[in-house]
């Protein structure tokens, strides 16, 4: 073999490959400036399970609203001749003891669910964050009231309020909705005011303040964008809590009147005859699981898309 | 002389109620002024009440006694709205923690823009924006960054940030509270000298709390040594560091690091303790020394002091 000598060798300027981008990096690339929406939707839509999730229940809400319009059968038409058949043609989820027709049932019942869901969502960010907001923010004697008065709303057993309830009000949606302003605010406003202390001290919450933000300005600008991750989450929890509840409220007797339905009293009835006609149970079951996992997916995405420092990941 | 002053503070007192019967005194009765365009640097040890007087001047806390005199005004009782404004407009303060200190939801320009939108002081948003870019010119960061979310910024540059926040008003006085100690070395140079540049640009005054005596002599003109919320010494950076009388700001002199293995190998460390002085902080005096130079103790303790 021969000697080579380090100088024997010379490099060309052929011999190097550049692996990887092409990217000049000497460049800094500015990204164009759009109002900070734009971001959420497309970092959303980034998203595969919360877009999926997102036209899920749009699915859903368009079906329990046109359903019951256009279907030839009523929701409380009964008819003893036809009970108790199977899933078919004609009776696409079948129909249940009276002959009612289940698949407009289910859909009809699906309506005055999602309908409860957003109330108590609604009761939720309304009573339960802007209670805790106060609570949390201004802090001092005022907290101390508002916490005792919490505590004692919590302390008082659900089914004595109830009770209560049940000897001036009948049964009826309104009633559902009474029922959960007295109890679901509780939880959410305990979380939220939790975070609120946890972010009131931070350092770019006092620098606004040497700003002389208003107290409005320190509240809705600095924390409560900070904090919306949890609540997203937690109005997400709500929704299917909100729609058993008011299948307890049934049981109880405050829920809604017997010819109407909602999922969660479905399910119930459904679960009379379970080893007969499990269909009865488990198609509404199926509807409400697909409702609270594409919620729970809608939550995440919007979680994630409404927090900027995500974007990289 | 008093027209050249910009803040004075006299027997500034900050308590803090643990429970019924502990209270806290972090500021105990403390003294100074600020002169126009000049830096006043606050030393002291963790604990020593350095932040909380920072804070107390820019209310963020009550102040339990004392005055604080910002340009005449008297801003430490009870404020009415147009005070408020001008003491929100004037003083400003710089945070400690880069990190923190930037809401993580909200861009740059939005963080910047945030005390111009408040005060009114631009109408339109395009006005606030062309403001915000001049300021970030004069922090030396680029207007492409105002689109930005702070995350996407590294330290010094988030510090910046935060200057530019306190500057974009034009105050009169900046609070500085420890901005740089949250930095590392080569940051720390580029933020003092970007805060010493301004200075000389728009004749700012600071109050320059940190722990790092250097970096304090660098900047400050004046300086004040507090220990346990009370001022032991005071006076003019040469005064300090020439002739240091006070045990506590001796041992901090001797504590700072000299580059050179041989002197820090033999170098004798100052060891202080209050149980050292003959008589508590809250029984002793003021005393003149030359200049503006003050100490705290009394006639004996000082006479034995300079003996050292």
């Amino acid at each position: 073999m021969e000697d080579y000598e380090l100088k024997d060798f010379e490099f060309n300027e052929n011999d190097f490959e550049l692996v990887g981008e092409q990217v000049d990096i000497t460049k800094d690339e500015v990204e164009p400036f759009h109002p900070g929406w734009k971001d959420v939707v497309k970092r959303f839509c980034k998203n595969k399970g919360a877009v999926a999730g997102l036209i899920c229940i749009l699915l859903i809400v368009c079906l329990s609203i046109f359903v019951p319009m256009v279907s030839s059968y009523k929701f409380d038409a009964i008819d003893t001749a036809s009970a108790n058949i199977e899933p078919n043609g004609a009776h696409l989820f079948g129909t249940d003891e009276y002959g009612r027709d289940l698949f407009v049932r289910c859909w009809q019942g699906t309506r005055i669910s999602l309908f409860i869901a957003v109330v108590a969502v609604l009761i939720d960010v309304l009573i339960g964050m802007v209670y805790g907001l106060v609570s949390g923010f201004f802090g001092g004697i005022l907290d101390g009231i508002l916490q005792r008065f919490q505590e004692i709303m919590n302390s008082i057993p659900t089914l004595v309020i109830l009770t209560i309830l049940l000897t001036v009000m009948k049964s009826s949606l309104f009633t559902v909705i009474v029922a959960l302003m007295f109890t679901e605010w509780i939880a959410m406003s305990r979380i939220t005011r939790a975070q609120v202390l946890k972010v009131k001290e931070e350092e770019y919450v006092l620098a606004s303040r040497t700003l002389g933000s208003s107290s409005f300005r320190l509240i809705f600008r600095e924390i409560v964008p900070n904090i919306y991750g949890q609540l997203i989450i937690m109005s997400m929890m709500t929704i299917p809590n909100a729609i058993f509840y008011e299948a307890y409220l049934a049981f109880v007797g405050l829920g809604l009147a017997v010819p109407q339905a909602s999922l969660g009293t479905l399910i119930n009835d459904g679960f009379n005859s379970i080893l007969v006609y499990p269909y009865m149970m488990i198609i509404p079951a199926i509807i409400l699981a697909i409702l609270m996992l594409s919620f729970n997916l809608c939550g995440d995405g919007l979680r994630d898309a409404l927090d900027p420092t995500m974007k990289e990941r | 002389m008093m027209s050249d002053t910009i803040l004075e503070v006299k027997e500034l007192k900050q308590y803090f109620r643990l429970s019924r019967k502990e209270i806290v005194r972090a500021v105990d009765g403390i003294s100074f002024t600020i002169e126009k365009g000049k830096t006043y640097g606050l030393v002291g040890e963790s604990g020593s009440g350095k932040s909380t007087t920072g804070r107390s001047i820019i209310r963020l806390y009550k102040p339990t006694g004392g005055q604080i005199l910002f340009q005449g005004t008297d801003i430490s009782g009870k404020l009415k709205a147009d005070e408020k404004k001008f003491l929100h407009t004037k003083m400003q303060m710089i945070f400690q923690d880069p990190m923190a200190c930037l809401n993580p939801r909200k861009k740059v320009i939005d963080i910047i823009g945030e005390g111009l939108m408040i005060h009114k002081v631009c109408k339109t948003r395009e006005e606030m924006e062309q403001k915000v870019y001049q300021i970030l010119d004069l922090v030396g960061l680029s207007k492409e960054h105002a689109k930005r979310y702070p995350h996407q910024f590294s330290g010094g540059q988030r510090q910046r940030i935060g200057i530019a926040r306190a500057l974009v008003l034009e105050p009169d006085l900046i609070i500085a509270d420890e901005a740089i100690s949250a930095l590392d070395v080569s940051i720390q140079a580029q933020v003092v000298n970007l805060m010493k540049k301004i200075q000389k640009e728009t004749g700012i005054a600071y109050l320059f709390i940190a722990h790092d005596l250097s970096m304090v002599k660098y900047i400050s003109d004046h300086i004040g040594v507090l220990h346990l919320g009370h001022l032991v010494e005071s006076g003019s950076v040469e005064e300090i560091f020439e002739n240091p009388i006070h045990p506590y700001t001796k041992s901090l002199l001797t504590a700072i690091p000299v580059p050179n293995p041989r002197v820090e190998r033999t170098k004798v460390l100052h060891e202080y303790d209050i149980s050292m002085l003959d008589c508590p902080y809250t029984e002793s005096k003021r005393i003149y020394i030359g200049g503006t130079h003050y100490v705290l103790g009394t006639e004996d303790e000082v006479e034995k002091w300079r003996k050292e």
